[in-house]
């Protein structure tokens, strides 16, 4: 049959009647606008990647094969093979003072992302309001919204080193209030909390009752000072539902192995959603993330000493050149800002692809605050590294002749 | 043997991966002065810890290949100076391009390059085997090279990655 473009036309407008007004609504995501438009060019160097450069250590790799040869394939219980949860349990507690049942209060899931998409939907009620600090990570306010909840952004500042402050928490807060998310080491600025900075945050989530999504993905990844989890404040791991999965930490982003910690009912609600959705993560995940755990803090340092030498150097090269750029002191990415140079983040990053060869992701992209910024992953090689700041160098120096 | 600082440590690691790297970059990527760093590596030198910096060649790249045997060797030591005299008889011939004392069914390992077969075999027949105290040799030539000094030469340096993720 011979379909004309009209008649195309006609057939996705129809479909598009049937779907959900709730997802149809959800506008495309700015990574993935930046994606396609990077795809089509060629010779780039890239600063967009958010995973790392490793591939995943080859004794995790070895784990999951030998387990397939022996025929490890069944489904694992719901909440995910129980050697699994205890071996998070201890390595919580180890590297992060924070203690969890592995018989109640954890779930192995299919990446974070789907951890965070199970603590809102077991959440959210139709019109709560989910608070989000900005620019973050990109799914938080789709799956918001996708859930039914409103999203509702808290802007972040330079200056503050993109820090959350309890005032500007406080002056977003209202009756409709119930979600808090958290993502720092943050994605895409690099920020990170202390222990003095979480004080006055949890003061304000206890007065008004909030409860929190600490996503700690990045909690491995921190330079010159140690992860706090929220969990770890006092009187808040009853209320903190924590996020993490071995992605980040362990070069693994591709087994999509992730878990979720709370409170027992929390986790029984969330198990709900899981188990007629999933039914469990898959078992050769848990393998690999058993023997991550067990046996990979070694390369996960040796990794983690990297990052920390290119994070320098792009944070120097960003200094040579000109652009101004907080110190991020965890994840991989730079976030330096382009005001200067008079372009908005969206046109910046646009012409520097087309014209200097170099992917970067718009500040936007990651929500307010993001305007005026650029996410600049430094997850690959020191020679590709120098390479784009040197590009950068050399489009920033034709932008001033221009101007 | 001596015990190195940290710096020293970092300076040798990011120098293994890349031989090429300035003082000034080093500095950056460790985070400390570049007077600092040119220091440890001048002492590094002058401790003969760094010998000196090679390129890691894959030779089967190009046409002028060259062909490496790995022999082992048998010998009697001698009085007083157990393997030592022999050794360094065998690793003074340019073609030696390493000599390792071994624990094991034999007692050197040497390797040993030349342009085709009949001159490593020359080698072995002409020079090697002659000297008194060599018992026996065997020579093993090498077909491939997978890996070498830790790096894999099959062509796998690609980054798959999506040119841009979340």
């Amino acid at each position: 049959m011979i379909v004309n473009e009209d008649t195309k036309q006609q057939q996705v407008k129809s479909m598009n009647s049937y779907l959900a007004p709730l997802v149809r609504d959800i506008p495309p995501s700015g990574i993935r606008k930046f994606f396609d438009l990077a795809n089509g060019s060629k010779d780039i160097i890239t600063l967009g990647v958010g995973e790392p450069d490793f591939t995943t250590p080859w004794h995790v790799r070895e784990a999951c094969v030998y387990s397939l040869e022996r025929g490890v394939t069944a489904y694992t219980s719901n909440a995910g093979m129980i050697e699994l949860r205890e071996a998070i349990s201890q390595y919580l507690h180890e590297s992060f003072e924070v203690g969890y049942d592995p018989q109640n209060q954890i779930i192995v899931t299919v990446g974070g992302s789907e951890a965070i998409d199970l603590a809102l939907r077991a959440l959210i009620e139709p019109g709560d309001e989910i608070l989000i600090p900005e620019p973050c990570y990109v799914s938080y306010s789709p799956i918001t919204s996708i859930g039914g909840g409103v999203p509702v952004g808290i802007e972040t500042y330079a200056e503050d080193n993109f820090k959350l402050t309890a005032e500007a928490l406080e002056a977003q807060i209202t009756p409709k209030s119930k979600v808090l998310i958290l993502c720092y080491p943050s994605n895409p600025t690099g920020a990170t909390m202390t222990y003095e900075d979480w004080l006055p945050i949890a003061k304000v989530v206890e007065k008004h009752d909030l409860i929190v999504i600490s996503d700690e993905i990045y909690a491995e990844l921190t330079y010159n000072q140690k992860h706090v989890s929220f969990a770890a404040i006092p009187g808040m791991m009853d209320r903190t539902v924590l996020v993490s999965g071995f992605s980040k930490a362990f070069a693994m982003t591709g087994w999509r192995m992730g878990y979720v910690c709370a409170h027992p009912d929390i986790i029984a609600a969330m198990l709900k959603i899981h188990q007629y959705t999933v039914m469990c993560a898959p078992v050769m995940g848990q393998v690999a993330a058993l023997e991550a755990l067990k046996n990979g803090m070694g390369e996960k340092d040796r990794m983690v000493e990297s990052y920390n030498q290119r994070r320098r150097l792009i944070v120097q090269g960003f200094q040579d050149i000109g652009l101004q750029c907080h110190e991020p002191q965890g994840a991989f990415y730079a976030f330096p800002s382009i005001v200067s140079t008079g372009l908005s983040s969206d046109e910046f990053a646009q012409r520097l692809l087309l014209e200097a060869k170099v992917a970067a992701v718009p500040g936007t992209a990651f929500g307010a605050g993001g305007e005026g910024f650029l996410r600049c992953s430094y997850a690959t090689s020191v020679a590709q590294l120098t390479e784009a700041l040197d590009r950068i160098g050399a489009f920033l120096h034709k932008l001033k002749q221009e101007s | 043997m001596k015990e190195l600082t940290e710096l020293k440590l970092k300076v040798l690691d990011l120098l293994n991966e890349d031989a090429r790297r300035s003082p000034q970059l080093l500095s950056t990527l460790i985070g400390v002065e570049e007077e600092a760093v040119k220091e440890a590596i001048a002492e590094l030198e002058a401790d003969h810890v760094i010998v000196k910096y090679a390129a890691v060649v894959n030779w089967s790249k190009i046409e002028e290949e060259t062909v490496t045997a790995l022999i082992e060797v048998q010998i009697t030591p001698e009085r007083g100076r157990g393997f030592e005299g022999i050794a360094e008889r065998i690793y003074l011939y340019p073609q030696v391009k390493s000599v390792y004392l071994m624990s094991g069914a034999y007692d050197l390992l040497v390797e040993v390059e030349g342009r085709n077969l009949r001159e490593v075999a020359n080698f072995v027949s002409e020079k090697l085997s002659p000297i008194d105290s060599v018992l026996s040799t065997k020579t093993n030539f090498i077909l491939k090279k997978y890996k070498q000094d830790g790096i894999i030469f099959e062509d796998r340096e690609e980054d798959n990655r999506l040119m841009v993720s979340p």
